[in-house]
């Protein structure tokens, strides 16, 4: 019954997250590979002006209301 | 919906457009419209038999295109419903033998010229010529989706393509819902496709033993009124009237929703 309530190890779930993000993809035209190039190239710009360690970075691509938008989330440490 | 001329599309193969397409159109005629069925997958003609219709099939589409008959020669009353009819594709030709500009003026001869209140068409397979000729008259579309993963995946390449060709009405089918999957949670759920794909919808149609043997005898299941409530020849039946621009309630499909079924399940025996 809990496992009921809090929605856990339905494979509609797992299924529902693989969906989201491979439209995603499709939707913007991307190879989930072109992606992981973006994210390096993205991520040698930032350090140049931002010099420090490799944060957590994150970057997607996200359904926002009707439009698609590119989402980068990269810590940047001022000294 | 406004449009007279609606493509019934997929992208993916084998999930219910000619189902649909029968379906709905002989919903539509019972409901009194003058309906035109027409069959755009060439080569692979199967509207016909889905119908009942195959022994009637004297000239085609591809005739009416290529000028070997009048497009009123081609058309086939149904002996059922007498607004229902169906306008067959070619059997042996291939693809190359389409084109949009024909398609579009046959569509609108038969709105305008032979007094057709609605045109169904049933597109192929695929994003390519066949689907684009079906969906280049159509002012509307219904989207048919079954709740797997490349079904939907393939029908959100779809309905991109539907917007770029600025059809106004889109709309989505859910078709071959297994409600006791859904309850297991090992199928996607009606909330679940739209709020990934994001378009309005018009119907949901249940996995229903009796289309195969309505198919079986070549005779559309929404035409058998009076059977069970939740069954596909109902939910055609709905969808032919909310087309129609009735508000037509879903039936519940056993799945139980809001917050007195969550409820239920909380404290309930199970
Ligand atoms: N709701 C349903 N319940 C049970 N069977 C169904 C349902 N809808 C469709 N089918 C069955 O699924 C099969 C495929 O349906 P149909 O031919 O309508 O698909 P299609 O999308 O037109 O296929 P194609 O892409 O080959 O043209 C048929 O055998 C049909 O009887
Ligand atoms: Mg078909």
């Amino acid at each position: 019954m809990l496992r009921n309530l809090f929605g856990r190890n339905k494979s509609k779930d797992q299924l529902k997250e693989r969906l989201k993000l491979v439209l995603s993809y499709d939707r913007a035209k991307l190879s989930p590979g072109s992606m992981e190039e973006l994210k390096g190239e993205l991520l040698t710009v930032i350090k140049k002006y931002f010099p420090s360690d490799d944060g957590d970075y994150d970057v997607k691509v996200e359904q926002q209301g009707d439009r698609m938008v590119l989402v980068a989330n990269l810590p940047v440490n001022a000294s | 919906m406004n449009a007279k001329a609606i493509v019934v599309t997929s992208g993916k193969g084998g999930v219910g457009k000619t189902t649909t397409t029968a379906n709905v159109g002989a919903a539509l005629a019972r409901l009194g419209e003058k309906v035109c069925v027409i069959d755009t997958d060439v080569g692979l003609r199967n509207l016909d038999v889905v119908m009942g219709l195959e022994g009637r099939v004297v000239y085609d589409l591809i005739d009416v295109f290529e000028g070997r008959c009048k497009l009123r020669q081609a058309i086939i009353r149904d002996k059922r419903v007498d607004t229902l009819h169906l306008l067959a594709t070619s059997q042996t030709r291939d693809k190359s033998a389409l084109s949009e500009e024909r398609m579009r003026e046959t569509v609108r001869a038969l709105l305008e010229d032979e007094g057709f209140d609605r045109v169904l068409i049933d597109s192929p397979a695929g994003i390519e010529s066949g689907f684009q000729t079906a969906a280049s008259a159509a002012s509307g579309a219904l989207v048919v989706v079954n709740p797997e993963v490349s079904s939907v995946r393939d029908a959100d390449r779809i309905i991109g393509l539907l917007e770029a060709r600025e059809i106004p009405e889109v709309r989505l089918i859910i078709n071959r819902l297994r409600p006791e999957m859904v309850k297991r949670g090992d199928m996607l759920e009606v909330d679940d496709v739209l709020e990934i794909l994001g378009v309005k919808l018009i119907g949901i149609v249940p996995e229903d033993e009796r289309i195969l043997i309505s198919t079986n005898i070549g005779s559309p299941a929404s035409l058998e009124e009076g059977g069970p409530k939740v069954a596909a020849g109902a939910a055609f039946r709905d969808i032919a009237r909310r087309i129609r621009g009735e508000d037509v309630a879903y039936p519940s499909f056993e799945q139980p929703k809001g917050i007195f079924a969550g409820l239920r399940r909380v404290f309930g025996a199970g």
